[in-house]
């Protein structure tokens, strides 16, 4: 295939793998799930400095911003407020206008509040950031995101974190179909056939955490989903067969002793 | 002396600080953080100027792994 470049705003990636960097046993590994995945971006959290604890090893050391893009997050935000406040911190700290908004509603279901996620898209599109917003399998929310300029959408397949892979593939396909902006499928994958299934549907990317950091190997897992994402992509770009009811012989008849 | 709130914990400082060297007393690159006063943003070239008075409250956020 020729180069496949996803474009998000005016920047481009090479992969279409957009990997979290939680849950994971340390840094070091994953520092080797990232590099195995081949992600040109990875999603981040703002939190705290433990001031009590000046040797505790940072993220930075294992994941090098300058050589993989960061794209921070506002996980655990409630509010629009809460979220604005996690985003103009991050960009602080690496100058980056492209951020992941996820605004959460409920913390059992962690469904996002989309009533906080589109105020607080207006602002951040009003600051002059770049926002990748976690949003409800909702066609008409989705495309509500596009006309506030969001960069990119990104709903849900299932529940954060649950692995339940693509619930409502009717939704996503007219999600995909309505856009003009890149669809990027976050939380829910819970092994690679889904993330390929995510691609077949026309997805522009997905975003993996807990199902390469919860995998028993999460470094083979994340080689897989690299795969698995340039596979789902091939197929959806090369254009699947016809379905048919019945079958249809693939040797000829002709010539038959 | 001030009585300030970092991070959420009291703090006693005795002596006068500044940004940048509240910074450094706890070992923390200021390279790779961002720092919150009173609710306001300071932009890192400013951490030398701006001196941490009584109930100043200060939040010091770094980036940790995240999905």
């Amino acid at each position: 295939m020729k180069k496949d470049i996803l474009k998000i705003g005016s920047d481009f990636f090479k992969s279409r793998l957009i990997v979290g960097t939680g849950k994971y046993k340390n840094f070091k590994e994953t520092a080797q799930a990232v590099k195995a995945s081949g992600a040109s971006m990875v999603t981040v959290a703002v939190r705290r400095v433990n001031i009590l604890d000046k040797k505790k090893p940072l993220l930075t050391n294992f994941l090098n911003p300058k050589l993989i893009k960061y794209l921070p997050n506002t996980a655990g935000c409630y509010s629009a407020d809460e979220s604005l406040r996690t985003l103009r911190l991050a960009r602080e700290m690496g100058g980056w206008k492209m951020v992941k908004l996820e605004v959460l509603g409920d913390k059992k279901t962690l469904f996002p509040d989309m009533i906080e996620t589109l105020k607080a898209t207006k602002v951040l599109v009003k600051e002059g950031f770049k926002v990748l917003v976690y949003c409800s399998d909702d066609p008409l929310l989705a495309k509500e995101l596009e006309y506030l300029g969001a960069s990119a959408v990104m709903p849900l397949a299932s529940p954060i974190g649950s692995g339940q892979g693509i619930q409502n593939k009717i939704n996503l396909s007219i999600i995909i179909k309505n856009a003009k902006i890149p669809i990027i499928v976050d939380a829910g994958i819970g092994t690679a056939s889904d993330a390929t299934i995510a691609m077949e549907l026309g997805c522009d990317g997905v975003l993996i955490n807990s199902a390469i950091a919860k995998a028993k190997n999460p470094i083979l897992m994340a080689e897989s989903f690299k795969n698995a994402v340039i596979s789902g992509r091939q197929s959806f770009v090369a254009g699947r067969m016809q379905k048919l009811f019945y079958a249809d012989a693939s040797s000829p008849s002709k010539g038959l002793i | 002396m001030a009585k300030i709130q970092l991070n959420g914990r009291k703090i006693k400082l005795n002596n006068k600080y500044s940004i940048a060297t509240l910074l450094k007393k706890y070992k923390i690159d200021s390279k790779k953080v961002a720092v919150e006063l009173n609710r306001k943003i300071i932009n890192q070239s400013k951490y030398k100027l701006i001196y941490i008075k009584d109930n100043d409250q200060i939040e010091i956020v770094h980036f940790i792994g995240g999905g």
